[in-house]
């Protein structure tokens, strides 16, 4: 028999502090689905993603019940879409939208995979996908697009990051209307993971079997709840309580991805580990970092904090699971944490200090609003800085920033929901024009030479 | 199958006897039961065994838990597995 404290303990942590399983994700390869042409391939897709996730959204609905926790996103990657249509790219917008619309009959929330691999060389047919981008996401809902410029094993393909900081200014271009809503939806990434949940980001990689459940958990309010528990802690302490606080939150996830993948005759593929944020107060990375000791997040001594934070979260996880995988690590995304946009409203955190933090945890420079009048070049060279701390940390990192259109410093800009609202930062204003107009390719670090 | 039942509440006469009934209606059988009460809140945790229950674990949860707001308390029925993978290593 349990006893009274565990099973508190666990109701407690999802009625108080918003433990949830953040997302079940179901990675489907679309390899089998390519035809002769576009449209015969986009049909193939749209039948393949509806018939293998046909019961996802039942089943995740059904274990939350069973085991009386939240399961907040059910969403579904797909192998890289420039891969399948690499014999008529111009047509791979046809095959976004039958996914966008297969998302839509499934009921799920979102279907990441509009992507390219291009960290080492651009085909032609990439360069082709890669401009319809920004039309694909404003004529779309769901469907979220990430783009690999580089590995710690290949370099960094510059001619791609130029294209993408064209890319992202297209894409809030296209979707202006909506404060440049589409570039939430883009990611672009150094040492991208083939098995990720978490969107906008996630794809399912080549090497993947056919149909593959990964789960992200999640559970920054009951880490921070813990460490409210220990106000006199050192450090060494602290971070042995959030280890054991991640191994609690880590079981609950590796639970529900075995079961959900038996009941959805998929292979279980991971536990992603990783501390996601969302807007909701006592749901927020910044504020651990702040009940450590921090006046506000930002401020000196910031990086530290997460690097210890990060690393004791990835120590109770891998304890706890028998297959640890995708992103796993805190994530700081500006505007779905709210002790970052309280950080980001008061000035207490800026870009600078956020591309620090990116070196200790994952992932990036993440749902951060920009002045809508930055250059595709300065997009692009913030792109470089985040790719070269991934490349030379064997870590991935990504660029996830939203040059809001006709928006400057001082203002807002409110997705709702999950994705939540930012004020937008600033950006050094000096140009890296020359570097960014170069182009080519920055080659493998020396310790990527392993063989 | 196992599950946990959890009653939480402010003490008042018959929540046992409410909740046990609700309980055999569905055939759901009581395997062990540990009740307190901590600081004039009743507190109980029943382990019960589902495999003659007349519902499915999802309906029964929710049944359970509007009963429970019926009468007052906060019930909940969850899978003995997830107490098991959170808190055994």
């Amino acid at each position: 028999m349990f006893n009274y404290k565990d099973v508190l303990e666990t109701i407690e942590m999802v009625e108080r502090e918003h433990l949830d399983i953040r997302t079940v994700t179901m990675g489907v390869s679309l390899l089998p689905c390519v035809r002769a042409t576009g449209e015969a391939t986009a049909q193939a897709v749209y039948d393949t993603v509806c018939k293998k996730a046909e019961n996802i959204v039942k089943v995740t609905e059904e274990l939350s019940k069973e085991y009386g926790i939240p399961i907040v996103n059910k969403r579904v990657s797909v192998t890289p879409v420039s891969l399948i249509c690499a014999a008529f790219p111009e047509k791979a917008p046809i095959v976004g939208r039958a996914l966008d619309k297969a998302a839509k009959t499934l009921g799920i929330d979102f279907l990441g995979g509009y992507s390219a691999l291009v960290h080492k060389g651009m085909a032609d047919y990439e360069r082709i996908f890669l401009n319809g981008i920004p039309e694909v996401l404003s004529t779309t809902d769901m469907l979220c697009s990430s783009v690999n410029v580089g590995s710690s094993k290949s370099g960094i393909n510059m001619d791609a990051v130029r294209l993408m900081g064209q890319v992202v200014k297209n894409t809030a271009a296209a979707t202006a209307d909506r404060d440049g809503f589409g570039c939430a939806k883009l990611v672009v990434f150094c040492n991208a993971v083939e098995d990720n949940p978490f969107m906008a980001g996630a794809f399912h990689g080549v090497g993947e079997s056919d149909t593959v459940i990964n789960v992200g958990v999640s559970g920054p309010g009951v880490v921070q709840h813990a460490i409210e528990a220990v106000p006199e802690a050192d450090l060494a302490e602290l971070a042995e309580t959030i280890k054991c606080t991640a191994f609690k939150i880590t079981r609950a996830g590796q639970l529900i991805a075995k079961e959900a993948a038996k009941r959805l005759n998929a292979r279980f593929g991971i536990v992603d580990l990783s501390l996601a944020p969302t807007p909701a107060r006592g749901d927020s990375v910044a504020q651990i970092l702040e009940e450590i000791g921090l006046e506000s997040v930002g401020t000196h001594g910031t990086t530290a904090c997460l690097a210890m934070l990060n690393d004791a979260v990835k120590k109770g996880g891998v304890m706890a699971s028998s297959q640890v995988g995708g992103l796993s690590g805190a994530f700081i995304p500006v505007s779905e944490d709210i002790g970052m946009i309280e950080a980001a409203e008061r000035g207490d955190i800026n870009l600078d200090k956020l591309e620090a933090m990116t070196a200790v945890c994952s992932v990036g420079l993440d749902m951060i609003a920009i002045p809508g009048d930055t250059s595709a070049e300065t997009i692009s060279a913030m792109i470089a800085d985040e790719a070269a701390i991934g490349m030379i940390n064997n870590k991935t990192t990504a660029v996830r920033v939203i040059p809001v259109p006709n928006k400057g410093v001082g203002e807002e800009v409110n997705f709702g929901g999950l994705l939540g609202r930012a004020p937008i930062m600033p950006v050094h204003g000096k140009s890296s024009s020359k570097f960014i107009l170069r182009g080519g390719l920055i080659p493998a670090p020396i310790h990527s030479n392993k063989n | 199958m196992r599950a946990v039942v959890t009653v939480v509440g402010k003490d008042k006469t018959g929540i046992i006897s409410k909740v046990s009934t609700f309980l055999a209606e569905r055939e759901v059988n009581i395997v062990d039961i540990s009740q307190t009460i901590l600081e004039d809140y009743f507190a109980m945790i029943m382990l019960v065994d589902l495999s003659a229950a007349t519902q499915k674990l999802a309906d029964l949860a929710e049944d359970c838990k509007a009963m429970g707001e019926k009468i007052g308390m906060s019930i909940h029925v969850q899978h003995e597995d997830i107490f098991n993978a959170m808190h055994r290593v």
